[in-house]
């Protein structure tokens, strides 16, 4: 397989996943903004994507639509929903032929469906209903990906697109989040509103399954607990590092070769297979949670080397 | 001036046929149709229009979901339209195909011997039939293929010839293209749509497949490799998903299930050619190139092209990688050597030409030039080495002040063009918006050269859609038909 497919794989799935993400993350701040009178939230979310000083640039007093608009609708900002789109479906333009039909017109269809969308927007977008229909869309690409690729190399680049920007997105939530919410000098599991913890659940869906799975109010260190360690959530990070270090083993067996890649998602998933909360927490979580996202930016990096410059 | 006559291939009527006999043309007076159209004129009678509009429609939202798209550069939103496709088929029939087939081939053998000769002995300026200036001196002659000695001596390996027909039995070769002839694709999926929408249309019509052309390039492509001792690896080279014609390129390799690459998937080291793969650099033989000579090897031609690979054309005359087309063809599918191909044919292959070429005033000679400048209104004047239908100028539906603006570029220079008749392009049955009424066509065969020459039966008839146009280049509102040639 050529690399630069492998390449374009890899990132069409990273960026369908970031549209995906963005939108629960938007999702949840809008909620929370009907439910309280701060603005500290949806201040909080371009900064989860390290944006905050060019969010700031471009609106210097800024609004929550402005927010919305930013992050969703507006193509000067390349991790806006519109541009994942726009990138995800031309990474699959060029692969087109390593597609499958299914993957390629949900893609294009999203595509084409936006490009309608943007053209009858002008002020009065209904970002709800955007939201909503990110998500679906990303939803059905992701299920195209799933149900008819075949399982050989090329599915394995997409997961790993996937896994990765998966747990770079919640890695990045909990620790803006984590500390938003947390004024400073205030002790963890302290009197914080029980809405705002919801509010970091809810931005990667798992609002139900913490109810499910502790049957206990909302307590900081178990959304946290929940959010890294839990092996059977989707979205938490040792679930999708799992994932990561499968697929790269699966590659290894394929290829007949293991490189630094495989080695050092190894390295990653054990470091959080064997970790425990309460010492993250005695360490620092923001400590924890920074070292897993240059961990995870690097392994991106060696997955890069390894297969996608060739 | 007097209401031109246009052959129509349905119904009959117009143009000046010779061999088409009293009965026969009053039969057409009264409204039958040639006979192989007599059962899609029966067809057209029985179905609504409504029903073809809906068929319309339906097969716009075939190709608009498949994404086959027709970038056309300068299109106001960016690019990314479909070609329109009209839904009545062009019918050849068998003896037509026969005959054109007999003279493509032809014609090709000449292009393909004339390109060997061009850049070795030059045999053909040698025995008087073509000034040397005439190769030395074209702008798309590349010195570095001179001397270079390819498997089987063929150059244009894949060549689009367009051709037009003015009656019943006269067709004209309007010209050549043997640099990167695109358009194939569209050949192959109009007739998969068609069956779609019309299979009962099929049922009555023995219509011969083309859908062997992918097959028959392949196999052309692996017969070209220099490495003749080794399982050859095959690639596909596109400029990107910005060209034109990328749908085409993506078609073609997913049909022939071969890699789709860009010139940063490629490097060559010691005059091999690799691609980047996965599991490391894998070897490359024969290379279906889609990018122009100028942006194909920055180290040979121009230097800022990030399109090529770097170090392409020293590994061409190693002998170490093939690319098809060959490089340099551009000297033969100009405008000014097309003048030439006839006696190409008679010079390398000692035959008459089959096909005609239509009669073609060279504006760098004082008497020709004096002739066009007179008759400006009457002539299409084309630039020698324009294409996609721009730079032209099409006299009797042209404005005084543009037809006044092309004397001033031919007096400035005239070297750069050539003038012919506006030729009376035959219609075809086209369903536009008040119903079914007759355009003008073209059509496109394609002919494949390896170690024999093939050509599929029929190819791209394209149509302008414009009442009265004769300009069908997709890139100026032209569509496309299915093209059948019917069995025996």
């Amino acid at each position: 397989m050529l690399s630069s497919t492998a390449k374009n794989l890899y990132w069409m799935a990273r960026y369908i996943q970031r549209a995906e993400n963005t939108a629960r993350v938007l999702e949840a701040t809008n909620r929370m903004a009907l439910l309280s009178n701060s603005d500290r939230e949806w201040r909080s979310v371009p900064l989860i994507y390290g944006l905050d000083a060019d969010f700031a640039e471009r609106h210097p007093s800024p609004t929550m639509r402005d927010m919305l608009h930013y992050l969703t609708i507006d193509e000067a900002n390349p991790s806006s929903v519109a541009s994942c789109f726009r990138a995800a479906r031309n990474n699959a333009r060029d692969e087109r032929n390593n597609l499958t039909i299914d993957l390629w017109e949900s893609l294009n269809g999203t595509w084409l469906e936006l490009q309608g969308m943007m053209r009858g927007i002008g002020d009065g977008i209904d970002f709800r209903q955007f939201l909503d229909w990110t998500k679906k869309q990303a939803v059905m690409a992701t299920g195209a990906a799933q149900s008819t690729l075949l399982r050989d190399d090329a599915y394995n680049f997409v997961m790993l697109g996937l896994q990765v920007e998966r747990a770079d997105n919640t890695a990045r939530i909990l620790d803006v989040k984590y500390h938003i919410l947390l004024p400073k000098g205030e002790r963890v599991g302290g009197s914080l509103d029980y809405y705002q913890w919801a509010e970091v659940l809810s931005c990667i869906g798992a609002y139900r399954t913490y109810r499910r799975v502790y049957s206990s109010k909302i307590e900081p260190w178990r959304v946290a607990e929940l959010m890294i360690l839990r092996h059977d959530l989707p979205r938490s990070l040792l679930f999708c590092l799992g994932q990561v270090d499968r697929n790269l083993g699966e590659l290894a067996e394929l290829y007949g070769a293991r490189g630094e890649a495989t080695r050092l998602a190894g390295k990653l998933y054990s470091k959080l297979r064997y970790a425990r909360i309460d010492t993250i927490f005695q360490d620092g979580l923001h400590e924890y949670l920074s070292d897993f996202i240059r961990g995870n930016a690097r392994l991106s990096e060696e997955i890069s080397r390894q297969f996608l410059m060739g | 001036m007097a209401q031109r006559q246009f052959f129509d291939e349905m119904s009959g009527l117009g143009g000046q046929s010779q061999t088409q006999g009293q009965g026969q043309r009053q039969a057409q007076q009264q409204g039958q149709a040639r006979p192989p159209y007599r059962r899609i004129a029966e067809w057209l009678r029985q179905t609504p229009e409504e029903q073809l509009a809906n068929k319309r429609r339906e097969a716009e939202a075939l190709y608009r979901r498949h994404g086959i798209t027709f970038g056309a550069y300068g299109s106001a939103d960016g690019h990314e339209t479909t070609i329109p496709f009209d839904l009545i088929p062009r019918v050849l029939t068998q003896e037509e195909w026969r005959f054109l087939e007999r003279g493509l081939i032809q014609r090709t053998r000449a292009l393909n011997a004339f390109l060997n000769d061009a850049y070795h002995q030059r045999d053909i300026c040698r025995a008087g039939k073509m000034p040397e200036n005439q190769i030395l001196l074209n702008e798309q002659f590349v010195g570095l293929a001179q001397g270079l000695t390819l498997p089987g001596d063929v150059h244009a390996h894949i060549a689009g010839i367009d051709l037009v027909r003015v009656s019943a039995d006269e067709f004209y070769v309007l010209e050549d293209n043997v640099r990167t002839p695109s358009g194939v694709s569209y050949m192959l999926e109009n007739r998969e749509v068609m069956m779609r929408l019309f299979p009962d249309l099929f049922q009555r019509h023995s219509v011969l497949p083309v859908g062997r052309y992918t097959e028959e390039l392949l196999n052309m492509l692996r017969a070209v490799s220099f490495n003749g001792d080794r399982e050859p690896t095959v690639i596909l080279l596109t400029p990107g998903q910005y060209n034109s014609a990328y749908f085409e390129h993506a078609f073609l390799a997913d049909e022939m299930g071969i890699e789709l690459v860009e010139g940063s998937d490629l490097f060559v080291d010691d005059c091999r050619v690799y691609m980047r793969t996965t599991r490391g650099p894998k070897r490359v033989d024969v290379i279906y190139r889609r990018v122009d000579d100028a942006y194909l090897d920055p180290l040979a031609f121009n230097p800022e092209s990030l399109l090529g690979v770097a170090g392409l054309v020293a590994a061409v005359r190693a002998g170490q990688v093939n690319v098809v087309n060959a490089l340099g063809n551009g000297i033969a599918d100009d405008k000014s050597t097309y003048l030439y191909v006839p006696d190409m044919v008679r010079f390398y292959l000692g035959e008459e030409p089959i096909l005609k070429n239509v009669p073609t005033w060279r504006c760098d000679k004082s008497d020709d030039l004096k002739y066009v400048l007179e008759h400006l209104g009457e002539l299409v004047v084309k630039e020698i080495h324009g294409s996609g239908g721009k730079g032209m100028l099409v006299g009797p539906t042209s404005t005084k002040a543009e037809i006044e603006e092309f004397r001033g570029l031919l007096r400035d220079r005239p070297a750069n063009y050539i003038a012919q008749p506006t030729l009376a392009l035959s219609t075809c049955p086209t369903l536009v918006e008040r119903g079914v009424a007759p355009r003008h066509v073209d059509l496109r065969p394609f002919v494949l050269s390896g170690k024999e020459t093939v050509v599929m039966p029929g190819g791209l008839t394209r149509v302008a859609l414009k009442d009265g146009s004769l300009v069908v280049n997709s890139s100026q509102g032209g569509g496309t038909k299915d093209t059948w040639v019917l069995g025996a």
